[in-house]
């Protein structure tokens, strides 16, 4: 028999076992020994937020940004509750997140004892998979094993709540070798006869579109490579899902930019008149697909993806391969070499995007005193390209202008929340960015209601001397939800004005943060470059155009050949089918 | 795909048997609105590793499909089999059905019960229980004739089932 060590010390050994460096997290009474264990180690930093939801996204933007696990430590009972829309997001977005929580002694669980909540149960349907470890002997293989089934197949959050007990008993630990599960075992290959089906397919199209997700980043940065590739090779337009935007080059010639709800015209009119649709690591959401018995209604569809439950989910699909979008994509490539393939003539139809792309959809124009929301994160991105920022994002108008008019050329640089729309996401997000690259450029582009959802992660980021920017899109709505009241409700803006508004420079500087005001257009670029040219963290209150709405957009419930491209468009009042979808 | 008609399936998932799996199961189902008609679950292992779950869903052909996927990706399933779509395959179910009366309706109800293969397990001298065991339908149809002779109350397993032959799913 090795020597025993306690259950906390289990935990910590565990996670250096593991290679974890940084740890997001809040103490309390259920996880005072892992904390104590903690203390007594110096391989793994601990951060300390002043929100346990913060301490989810801090480690989500840890993991999209490195593509390691992000690790979590909050206490039991509202530790563990506040931890929940955070789990929630990354089970949305499928980001490997290993969330530890504290839970009651042992023989304390069922009686409604102080801080207890039922964590298993809450978390079950919004965690990949969860523990409740009742005997420190299994916490060195439950530990490993979360951490093998966080990052496998597609990944996602996993919950450990360990009691306090069993915390403090001791047991023996042995680092395990290779680790797996005795039946979890995601398929990785793509079936080589579907593959071979796929490329012929792909090969023949007279309009084929590479239709490209988060899948792709998830994957790994050469997956990025091989869609580049790829797209290289069939000569296919690319257009993007918000998730996966990055794996292809924004300026490419070849790029379409965003689909789907607020993506560019051209994008959804090639999606809804390819002939082949070639889909990599995307889902089919309803902000992409629009009406669905509307949805691409020519094309052959071949879907890749690595969880089986999303084909056919809401579109029925010609051609399914189950596998790792970068595995699928090499092997496709080796199939097109192999057999010479040359792409189909496609001129006619890169003349049809020609002229969708003449309609300039995401096209604005800068005039008055307001300074227009575009405007200022298109020249965000000018006066930041050369340094390759990594841009997070909160939820609303601001995100999808960020999406629409900021250039990601690599994979891992936008983290933004996707499926789930967490407001109160990008400040956190940005902290663990910054972590997983302390020399990087990062910056939360907000809105100022989204902002002060998270707002006391300002004292995160410098007690660990993050230099975070925030770049707040001040239009004193919550912009979203006035633009839906605007087009939907007869401009009843019920609620969705930001009243009682912080002097955030003030804010900022209470914090030990720079402040820095953009008042109009003539301010724009000096206040950018004010914000780059201090060294710690910097949040900038761009005061925009106050009613600016988010176009284009596919009206929910219309088609991809609906879109409103601009406020002179004429939108008729939307009926209660429309009205009763999100 | 909602329009299509809706099919009956009976599911057989293999499953480690620790505290929560069954949780996990169902609340997939009301999650994401799918239907259970019956539900059963028993340790089926010699070391009380696996329990096996045997589900009577129904759905148009698509959404048996996505159950089916869902069910696959989560972590503690080991398999899962529709056997409706698998094959030849025996589904059972039993009942206890609890019939009270007296005079003629007790000598009916003892009288259906045998040609039903119905066994009483108790017996009062104003009521029996009975335990009936076949096909749902069999079941279904007992318990019909049972109302009109004094049926008390009813506590039925659900369906279980297995594939006919030699070969294990």
């Amino acid at each position: 028999m090795g020597t025993e060590i306690t259950g906390a010390e289990i935990v910590v050994q565990s996670l250096i076992d593991l290679g974890v460096e940084v740890v997001f997290g809040y103490p309390g009474g259920a996880v005072l020994p892992i904390y104590d264990a903690l203390f007594q180690q110096n391989r793994i930093r601990h951060i300390l937020v002043r929100h346990e939801q913060a301490a989810v996204h801090a480690a989500e933007g840890y993991a999209r940004a490195s593509g390691k696990v992000g690790v979590v430590l909050v206490t039991s009972g509202p530790g563990a509750t506040n931890a929940v829309t955070g789990i929630t997001d990354a089970l949305m977005d499928s980001i490997p997140l290993v969330v530890i929580t504290g839970q009651v002694p042992t023989h304390l669980i069922g009686t409604d004892a102080f801080q207890e909540c039922d964590t298993v149960g809450i978390t079950r349907h919004c965690s990949k998979h969860n523990y409740l470890v009742k005997d420190t002997a299994r916490l060195g293989p439950v530990l490993h094993e979360a951490f093998y089934i966080a990052r496998s197949g597609r990944p996602g959050p996993v919950v450990i709540d360990i009691p306090k007990d069993v915390q403090i008993f001791k047991a023996r630990y042995d680092k395990p070798g290779v680790i797996a599960h005795k039946t979890y075992k995601p398929q990785v290959k793509g079936d080589l006869a579907s593959i071979e089906a796929a490329v012929d397919m792909l090969a023949a199209a007279e309009r084929p579109i590479l239709y490209t997700g988060g899948g792709i980043i998830n994957s790994g940065p050469v997956a990025s490579q091989l869609l580049r590739e790829l797209a290289k090779a069939c000569g296919a337009p690319v257009t993007s899902t918000l998730m996966g935007l990055g794996c292809f080059p924004a300026e490419h010639p070849q790029f379409l930019g965003m689909l789907g709800m607020h993506g560019s015209y051209e994008a959804n009119m090639a999606m809804n008149q390819c002939d082949l649709m070639l889909c990599l690591g995307a889902r089919f959401d309803d902000r992409v697909t629009g009406r669905l018995d509307a949805f691409s209604p020519g094309s052959r569809k071949i879907h890749v993806d690595i969880d089986r439950s999303s084909f056919n989910k809401t579109v029925r699909v010609d051609l399914a391969i189950q596998g790792d979008v970068g595995s699928v994509m090499e092997d496709m490539l080796k199939v097109w070499r192999a057999r010479g393939h040359r792409a189909a003539d496609q001129t006619s139809w890169w003349n049809a995007i020609a002229g969708w792309r003449a309609r300039n959809s995401f096209g604005f124009e800068q005039k008055g005193e307001a300074l227009l929301p575009q405007k200022a994160i298109q020249r965000l991105y000018e006066l930041t390209k050369a340094k390759k920022p990594i841009i997070t994002t909160e939820v609303g108008q601001h995100q999808m202008w960020a999406a629409q008019h900021f250039g990601f050329h690599d994979p891992n640089k936008w983290l933004t929340s996707g499926g789930l729309g967490t407001m109160g996401y990008g400040l956190p997000a940005a902290i663990g960015a910054q972590l997983a690259y302390p020399g990087a450029l990062v910056i939360d582009i907000a809105g100022e209601a989204s902002i002060q959802m998270n707002i006391q992660e300002l004292g995160t980021a410098i007690q660990y001397r993050l230099p975070v920017k925030i770049f707040i899109i001040n239009n004193e709505y919550m912009g979203m939800v006035r633009q839906w009241q605007e087009l939907n409700h007869g401009s009843r803006y019920s609620e969705s004005y930001s009243d009682a508004l912080p002097d955030f420079v003030k804010l900022a500087e209470a914090y030990g943060w720079k402040g820095v005001v953009i008042e109009g257009p003539d301010d724009l670029d000096a206040g950018i470059q004010a914000m780059l040219d201090h060294p710690g963290p910097v949040l900038v209150d761009c005061r925009v155009a106050k009613l600016a709405n988010c176009f284009p957009m596919i009206p929910s419930g219309a088609a991809h050949t609906d879109m409103i491209l601009s406020a002179a468009d004429e939108v008729g009042p939307a009926d209660d089918d429309a009205k009763a979808l999100v | 795909m909602k329009h299509l008609p809706s099919e009956r399936h009976t599911l057989s998932i293999l499953v480690d048997n620790e505290a929560g799996v069954l949780a996990r199961i169902v609340g997939l189902f009301s999650a994401r609105g799918y239907n259970i008609e019956s539900l059963t679950v028993a340790d089926v292992s010699d070391d009380h590793a696996v329990s096996r779950i045997t589900v009577v869903t129904n759905g148009p052909p698509p959404v048996i499909d996505q159950i089916m996927a869902q069910l696959d990706r989560l972590v503690p399933v080991h398999k899962v089999i529709d056997l409706t779509d698998w094959g030849p395959h025996v589904e059972r179910e039993m009942a206890l059905v609890k019939v009270a009366g007296t005079g003629d309706k007790r000598v009916e109800a003892l009288r259906l019960a045998d040609i039903f293969r119905a066994r009483p397990v108790d017996t009062s001298t104003t009521s029996f229980v009975f335990e009936v065991s076949g096909s749902t339908e069999k079941v279904n149809q007992f318990i019909a004739l049972m109302r009109e002779v004094g049926l008390v109350e009813v506590a039925r397993t659900g369906v279980v089932a297995i594939a006919r032959g030699a070969e294990a799913v």
